[in-house]
């Protein structure tokens, strides 16, 4: 302890927490970072700062970034630090280089040899402390540098140790999975480890490794049952536990792994049913924990092969999600009711008010999840109100990530189900016109392409048709303002193919609405580019038409104007236009052949036509071309660096000397290479090459191709018109199918009453549907199909359905479950059975009757003694020493604010409020009133963290002060 | 990976703590920060503690004045992130005794050793109050 007092910490320190802690804005505080920045640069580098100051200046450091501000210049000492001898110092130093580098960061390479030192450590501490650096800061090319010790500590005998070194390879296969390609097997090796730490670790990597490849651990599947068979029997150590549930972090990573493992796989799901329908069963639905685990049996039984038993109790459970007033529990219910609504689309039905109350609900959170979930049930017979729905809430919200989501989710459904053609123009108008900058440009290019290709049937006049619309849609909102740009091209490629096609508008008028876009949106190429190539279409094919073409003035003006743009990409398609315009019809049509944007073009990258001039040019005593790839041995730098593009391009430093320069072969020093080499590497642009030559017959393949590759970048573009979905018919096999499941594996208990549960739900929802208001039946209607009607037939279904199960359970209950039973048995004493001996192994038994007390356990400290906990008499017994000891020390607290400190927990009873669940207020509703005790207690130390509180004070940090918050109990 | 970030925040938008699993530059720390800080802190105590952001959720949980973010995968299990913030301030009372925002604020290095303890390459990995404390009392201990 520093002559300072509590906390071995300087007065300086104190004074810097206590200013960060009373900044009352985000500019003050960063005065204060900054002044600190200023002080610590001048003291770090100090000589011979004793090593405790110096580990404040490092968490000082550490303050300095986490608030925003570079503190780079003490990087090196915090590196100097890790070689500390003393575990605390080395894991302060450790802790701050993870926070301040990256793996990259070339300091790193002054840590590998400490690490490497540190994992031979005998400290075990040091070990751990190593590992955790190993696993943050180890970059691919370091591994091999540490893989080895950290594959020996695998089998340390401390878990703490093991566990971490799990991790670290675990990372390692995170950042380079090849280098530890051949230790994967140690990752099953310890899912086995006696120590269900050593085991929950493990479960990390395997679920990453099964998730890569699943049909590799098929064989786990009865181990991973097993364990977590063993954990819902509360089988682990009781330090586990967490608000009466057996280790419910570790049952649910397990859940994750069983649903990877069980997907698509009916015999590997069948090993499941089981245990999940157990855990279901146990479930505390009253806890946030219980719930936790409950989704995650639910997401588990949407994922594995299905079973009609699981699916109803998920239905069960889904249902009383729905109907919670928490928003977190209704937040799941729409969750996994998306995840169900695939394996029974009935059970949306049910739940249809609750769906729609979501939807309207103001919360964003909530509104978006439903919106997931209608996306999911979108079909054709409600694509409309939903697209509508998810478009109207686009337009509200100004987050452009999810702005551009629901965008493409909107087009996605359009093209999917779109009911019309005019439905389907409008539709993307409305997201174009909102969203059309955030879209991906693949999704102009698709509509682009959808309206050149139509419905890929081979009905031709709905094609005209949904042209023709798009032509007169476009014409309408032309004139509107600030138009996004990649709706504008659209725009102008569509009239531009199809404006004049159906010829209700004259050529004269379309381009005149092409020039009032240019000029209005005149700084935008793009838009500029698309316009004029419009132009020239409209006019080659009114040329090919055999008309006269007369330019309109402000046609003329708008080439003219391009004809002397500083983009050169402008200017030729100007001149390509001037050049169009002299040329009889059969040119143009060869040139721009009508609605030919679907053919496919042919691309001669020989550029054979140039044959003859490079022929010319060879024989005037050119050099021939050399392909940028075999220009080696070149004399000029550029040469140089072509030969090392390689390391050039990596910005890396290269290490090894320069070679030596390689003798030049004359011949190839020539003046001409340069200008002919300029001329003849292939651009990019294709219509540079056009350029050159005069606009001949030539010239249409090239400059159609150049704008084809600009606008309509159709490869891979998955085609989704018209492909069907989910039909509706779709319950009545799955129904079907899922009879023979039930069979299979019966699930003795639960199915009548489950039944008579299905009774209630639909009574639940008929008696509802009274109060609800017509707006919302009427959206329901349309979102869900007939309301009340179907709810009936719903509900008189699944009656049916259990009643025919019924018999089937019973029949095979007594046969199937014995076996089952011993199936289960006679899997455990495999590998995971190391779990069934931990020293700790509480008897099971004893979990059930719990002594009020212990149930707050999370609360109070073990090591108390028991007689604390037992009585308030013994807190307040203490109370007097609390106000001695605030009487010694608090030389500048009032005595309002010692009475503060006191009723402290009490004033802030509302902290727990902030909590919208009701099964965490019940939580803390036990907590609140054993608080009265443990707020004299005061933790493992009551008189030390007193003392704590009076030191604070003392440096002039107190409850009353400017942010009273900070003393604030956080568990309230 | 599961866990990107950890994040304490407290009412006025101070940071308190960050604990980053994956790397990004000051810069984006800082924007990210503000951008979560805002959204986060003007919701209501009735809606949910989720909210998405770009492509990843925010699973967030108040304590007093102290808000505890922590930033998701989007499969993750949002109500076992919301219980694993309750744990991480059980630990946390457990160790300091009727934890405060200024314990952490004085031990930020033992706040980010318990957090080391729990969750290692964005994963939770130890879930057990004593382990987790074990090794942080054995270093005071040891010093």
């Amino acid at each position: 302890m520093g002559s300072q007092g509590g906390f071995g910490q300087s007065k300086e320190f104190l004074d810097l927490i206590k200013s960060i802690g009373e900044a009352r804005s985000k500019a003050e505080e960063d005065r204060i970072v900054l002044h600190e920045i200023e002080m610590l640069k001048r003291r770090i580098s100090e000589p011979d700062i004793p090593k405790r100051k110096m580990k404040e200046y490092i968490i000082r450091l550490v303050y300095v970034e986490m608030l925003g501000h570079d503190a780079s210049f003490g990087y090196i000492h915090a590196v100097k630090m890790t070689h500390d001898d003393n575990i605390h110092l080395k894991r302060t130093g450790y802790l701050a280089v993870t926070l301040f580098l990256n793996e990259d960061h070339d300091l790193i390479i002054l840590i590998v040899n400490t690490i490497q030192k540190d994992l031979k450590s005998d400290n075990y501490l040091v070990v751990c402390a190593a590992l955790n650096v190993v696993c943050k800061l180890i970059n691919e090319e370091t591994i091999p540098a540490v893989l080895p010790q950290v594959v020996e500590l695998l089998g340390h005998q401390k878990e703490a140790v093991r566990k971490k070194a799990v991790m670290a390879l675990h990372r390692f296969y995170q950042r380079s999975p090849s280098s530890v390609n051949h230790l994967i097997s140690n990752f099953q090796k310890r899912l086995c480890d006696n120590d269900p730490g050593v085991m929950g670790a493990t479960l990390c990597p395997l679920f990453d490794l099964i998730t890569i490849d699943v049909n590799s651990y098929k064989d786990l599947v009865a181990t991973f049952a097993s364990i977590l068979k063993q954990v819902a029997e509360r089988r682990l150590p009781k330090s586990y536990d967490y608000h009466q549930m057996p280790a419910p972090f570790i049952q649910i990573k397990l859940l994750k792994i069983l649903a990877l493992l069980g997907s698509g796989d009916k015999k590997a799901s069948e090993q499941m049913y089981t245990i999940v329908s157990d855990i279901m069963r146990k479930c505390d639905s009253t806890s946030n924990i219980g719930n936790a685990v409950l989704y995650e049996c639910i997401c588990c039984i949407s994922s594995i092969h299905p079973n009609p038993k699981l699916l109803e109790s998920a239905a069960d459970a889904i249902s009383k999600f729905l109907k919670s007033d928490s928003h977190n529990l209704k937040y799941l219910g729409i969750d996994t009711l998306g995840r169900l609504i695939k394996l029974s689309p009935e059970i949306a039905e049910q739940h249809q008010l609750a769906v729609i109350d979501c939807l309207e609900d103001p919360d964003d959170t909530l509104k978006r999840k439903t919106f997931e979930l209608l996306f999911k049930m979108t079909k054709s017979s409600n694509v409309e109100v939903i697209v509508d729905r998810m478009i109207d809430y686009m337009i509200s919200i100004n987050d452009n990530h999810y702005k551009t989501e629901i965008a493409s989710r909107c087009v996605e459904l359009a093209e999917q189900f779109a009911p019309s053609n005019q439905w389907f123009i409008q539709t993307m108008n409305r997201v174009f016109e909102h969203a059309g900058d955030l879209v991906n440009a693949k999704v102009a290019h698709n509509l682009m392409r959808i309206i050149a290709e139509g419905f890929g049937g081979d009905d031709d006049t709905a094609d005209t048709q949904l042209r023709s619309s798009a032509v007169e849609s476009y014409l309408r909102i032309v004139g509107e303002p600030k138009l996004p740009s990649t709706f504008l091209q659209v725009i102008c490629w569509v009239l531009g193919e199809y404006g004049t096609a159906d010829g209700k508008y004259s050529a004269s008028y379309i381009p005149g609405k092409l020039c009032d876009v240019a000029e209005a949106y005149s700084t935008d190429d793009t838009v500029k580019a698309y316009a004029i190539s419009a132009l020239v279409k409209i006019y080659s094919f009114e040329i090919a038409a055999g008309r006269k073409v007369d330019l309109l003035p402000e046609c003329q003006s708008f080439v003219e104007e391009l004809l002397a743009s500083h983009s050169t990409d402008l200017q030729q398609r100007a001149y390509e236009l001037q050049a169009i315009l002299g040329l009889d019809a059969h040119a143009a049509t060869s040139i721009m052949p009508m609605d030919a944007s679907c053919e496919d073009i042919e691309i001669d990258k020989s550029l054979p036509f140039l044959n003859g001039y490079v022929q010319q040019s060879l024989e005037k005593g050119a050099h021939p071309y050399i392909p940028e790839n075999e220009r080696s041995g070149m004399i000029d730098v550029s040469s140089f660096r072509s030969q090392e593009q390689h390391e050039a391009s990596t910005h890396a430093l290269r290490f090894e000397a320069y070679e030596l320069p390689q003798p030049v072969m004359p011949s190839r020093i020539s003046p001409i290479v340069q200008a002919s080499s300029s001329e003849l590497v292939p651009v990019p642009e294709p219509s540079y090459h056009a350029e050159m030559h005069q606009v001949a017959a030539s010239l249409p393949s090239v400059s159609d191709t150049g704008s084809l590759e600009l606008k309509l970048k159709l490869d891979g573009v998955q085609r989704k018109w018209g492909k069907p979905t989910y039909s509706s018919a779709a319950p009545s096999t799955s129904n079907a199918g899922t009879h023979k499941i039930q069979n299979g594996a019966p699930q003795p208990d639960g199915v009548i009453s489950s039944s008579s549960r299905a009774h209630d739900i639909s009574y639940d929802s008929r008696r509802q549907q009274i109060e609800i208001s017509p707006e919302k039946q009427k959206l329901a209607a349309s979102l869900f199909g007939a309301t009340s009607k179907s709810d009936k037939r719903q509900s008189s279904a699944s009656q049916k359905v259990s009643k025919t199960h019924i018999p089937a359970a019973e029949k095979s209950h007594l046969a199937m479950n014995a076996t089952s039973d011993t199936a289960v048995i006679e899997k455990t004493p495999q590998p995971p059975p190391d779990l069934l001996d931990l020293g700790e192994a509480t008897v099971s038994g004893s979990a059930q009757s719990v002594d009020p007390f212990k149930q707050l356990e999370g609360l109070l400290d073990l090591n108390q003694d028991t007689s604390t906990i037992n009585s308030s008499i013994v807190g307040a017994s203490r109370a007097p020493d609390i106000m001695s000891l605030l009487g010694e020390t608090a030389l500048n607290v009032q005595g309002d604010s010692v009475a503060n400190l006191l009723s402290a927990g009490r004033d802030d009873a509302n902290l727990l409020s902030g909590f919208s669940n009701t099964p965490v207020r019940n939580d803390h509703g036990g907590c609140t009133l054993v608080n009265p005790t443990q707020q004299l207690i005061k933790g493992p130390n009551a008189k030390e963290s007193l003392e704590k509180d009076a030191l604070v004070r003392q440096m002039g940090v107190t409850p009353a002060g400017q942010n009273p918050n900070l003393f604030r109990d956080l568990l309230g | 990976m599961g866990i990107r970030f950890v994040l304490m925040v407290n009412k006025q938008g101070q940071t308190r703590l960050a604990q980053y699993y994956e790397y990004l530059t000051l810069e984006e720390r800082r924007a990210l920060e503000a951008e979560i800080v805002r959204k986060c802190l003007a919701r209501t105590d009735q809606q949910c503690s989720f909210v998405e952001h770009r492509n990843y959720k925010i699973i967030y949980r108040r304590y007093a004045s102290l808000f505890f973010l922590v930033g998701v995968d989007v499969e993750e299990n949002e109500l076992a992130i919301l219980e694993f913030i309750h744990l991480l301030v059980e630990t946390m009372d457990r160790h300091f005794g009727n934890v405060c925002e200024l314990d952490i604020m004085f031990h930020l290095e033992k706040a980010h050793f318990m957090l080391e303890e729990m969750v290692m390459n964005g994963c939770l990995i130890e879930t057990s109050k004593s382990n987790i404390l074990a090794p942080i009392q054995l270093m005071e201990k040891a010093s």
